[in-house]
């Protein structure tokens, strides 16, 4: 029986010829990432093991990105733990104010992920890097700790979905629809322990920033993992964003699914999660008018460039609705650089919006963004379980950035394809 | 391990967010985490837990963020054992990494309600529900699992050797 492109990698990186799923093993890790939450957890962790040196500074990641710059005495002994660590244990990639962003912004960014690698990270979006076809996993900071150790992690070997993409999206419609879509059909625990495996000759249309996003989602739908075969633009990005030297594991021809979805992106439509479970997903001919308080376009999901320019495409020589407020966060500095360099922060400004530095700050209801009792968000993040951004009465609705910026305009949840007709 | 209390029972998808707010995640002191679990979704939590009580629940059960201050947190309130039809995996890991018995069974999470006395031996794969006297089958952990927690979880397993 074959192997998919997940197996193949866990199976390469335990140092065995075949893998199948159910099987428990020992993989050795190409990165390990945490973030200013979970490190301190981990270093508290490492400290038991009695190491005075981790495994390979060169493969470990801690990024300061949830509560900084710091939102309060708390968050800022937290940032400190991880910076006199790193500093201990000379870490080579360790990112503080200045130039830090959102984590899975900021890896691919820098070239620390490529294809073929095996990531864990103490972050649950860490799946984001199967864009690059990588195999890369959220987990707990007691495993970043045994990474930071001994340079490996234990997996039990996962099946798949596989999703065949066929068709091209239509304009204002992106990787966040689509994978709201996707979860939408399968639910929050719809490829619970699974690989999520994209493939198809619908791929080459989606963008990087498509890919990346959806990626990023899959764990929005339990999976392990989610993974894209890599074609011409994920070697062009890898390229571009100076990643080390790369290997494309393929599945084979008679790789076992536990399930195939078909997907045709040209029938995808603006598409938004409503609370309180990222699979409770409507299209526009079942969504009413819906008043908002404020909009989020950022975050791990949707803070690249591509999305920040969706939003500007749509709010430009406009302004935003009396009454909402419009808070736009680049990813990272690169993304905040651009975004000025290419007017996107004067188009911003000029709608009535607020730009922040990077920071995951209110996509977990940390600051910068906090919502009251019965207000209603429409945000470009991830999760919008009950409180997730503020009180337990408010509300988070999951959209693109496209969807987002129009909603900003009106006032209430409306579709990019009603104000740019 | 066997593990007596009493079942406190919720629904699917348990998130990792209402287990411990993010807004208490400025902290990793198990006591202070402790004092906010469940808060979002059970206010009377805190104050009901008893050493020893044992958690039901749905499908799904800790999805979301990675917070290993989730599992901390329940495991500080007092709670021995969680039994779900289901978990979310970065939970399941996480909750064998740091020593809180967890274990899928979604008989026993159906029937026993919240109140009910019960009995969990998972080394042989029983659950008993005292108060109803019945009895409910689970799969044991696979070895490399079992060695884990038998040497009192993931960083103990490195330290001592078992986990090279």
């Amino acid at each position: 029986m074959g192997m998919t492109m997940t197996q193949k990698i866990l199976a390469a990186h335990a140092g065995l010829s075949t893998v199948k799923a159910g099987d428990l093993i020992l993989a050795s890790l190409d990165l390990v990432l945490g973030n200013d939450i979970t490190s301190p957890v981990a270093i508290k962790e490492f400290a038991k093991l009695g190491k005075d040196s981790v495994f390979d500074k060169e493969k470990i990641t801690m990024i300061m990105d949830h509560f900084v710059p710091n939102k309060d005495i708390k968050a800022a002994e937290q940032c400190k733990t991880c910076r006199s660590f790193c500093s201990d244990m000379d870490i080579t990639h360790f990112y503080d104010v200045g130039d830090m962003g959102i984590e899975h912004a900021l890896i691919p960014e820098k070239g620390l992920v490529t294809a073929g690698d095996v990531v864990i990270g103490a972050d649950s979006h860490t799946c984001t890097y199967g864009a690059l076809g990588a195999f890369s996993t959220g987990v707990g900071s007691t495993d970043m700790a045994c990474g930071m150790a001994i340079g490996k992690a234990w997996f039990k070997v996962p099946s798949a979905i596989r999703i065949e993409l066929t068709g091209t999206l239509r304009p204002y419609v992106s990787g966040k629809d689509v994978i709201l879509h996707i979860i939408g059909k399968i639910g929050v625990d719809g490829a619970l322990y699974r690989s999520m495996e994209f493939g198809g000759k619908g791929l080459s249309s989606l963008s990087m920033a498509d890919r990346f996003t959806i990626a990023n989602m899959a764990i929005e739908a339990g999976a392990k993992n989610g993974i894209f075969e890599t074609d011409y633009k994920t070697l062009l990005y890898l390229n571009q964003h100076g990643s080390k030297s790369h290997k494309i594991y393929e599945a084979d021809y008679d790789a076992e699914y536990d399930k195939k979805l078909y997907i045709n992106l040209s029938e995808i439509e603006p598409t938004v999660a409503f609370p309180h479970l990222p699979e409770n997903a409507k299209t526009f001919n079942e969504i009413e008018d819906i008043k908002i308080d404020q909009v989020v376009i950022g975050s791990c999901t949707n803070g690249r460039i591509e999305d920040l320019q969706a939003a500007a495409e749509i709010l430009k020589g406009r302004h935003v609705a009396k009454g909402v407020r419009v808070i736009i966060i680049p990813a990272t500095q690169q993304v905040y650089l651009d975004a000025m360099e290419q007017g996107l922060l004067k188009i911003f400004i000029e709608s009535g919006a607020v730009v922040s530095t990077p920071t995951c700050g209110p996509c977990l209801g940390g600051y910068m963004g906090i919502l009251a009792d019965g207000e209603r968000a429409v945000t470009t993040t991830n999760r919008n379980f009950v409180g997730r951004m503020g009180h337990t009465g408010s509300e988070v609705y999951l959209a693109s950035p496209a969807t987002a910026a129009a909603s900003a305009l009106t006032g209430r949840i409306t579709s990019p394809w009603e104000v740019m007709k | 391990m066997k593990y007596t209390g009493n079942a406190i029972k919720y629904g699917d998808n348990v998130d990792t967010d209402v287990i411990i707010p993010a807004r208490y995640l400025n902290t990793s002191v198990p006591s202070e985490l402790a004092s906010h679990c469940m808060e979002d979704l059970d206010k009377t939590f805190v104050s009901r837990v008893k050493q020893g009580d044992i958690i039901t629940a749905g499908l799904n059960f800790g999805c979301g963020s990675s917070r290993e201050h989730a599992p901390i947190a329940i495991k500080a309130s007092g709670i021995s054992l969680v039994i779900a039809k289901s978990f979310a995996r970065i939970f399941y890991r996480n909750a064998i990494n740091i020593g809180l018995a967890i274990v899928e069974c979604p008989e026993a999470a159906d029937d026993i309600k919240e109140g009910d006395s019960v009995e969990a031996d998972l080394d042989n794969g029983i659950i008993r529900n005292l108060t109803t006297g019945r009895e409910y089958r689970t799969s044991p952990f696979p070895e490399f699992i079992q060695k884990i927690i038998e040497n009192g979880g993931l960083i103990a397993s490195i330290a001592n050797g078992a986990v090279k």
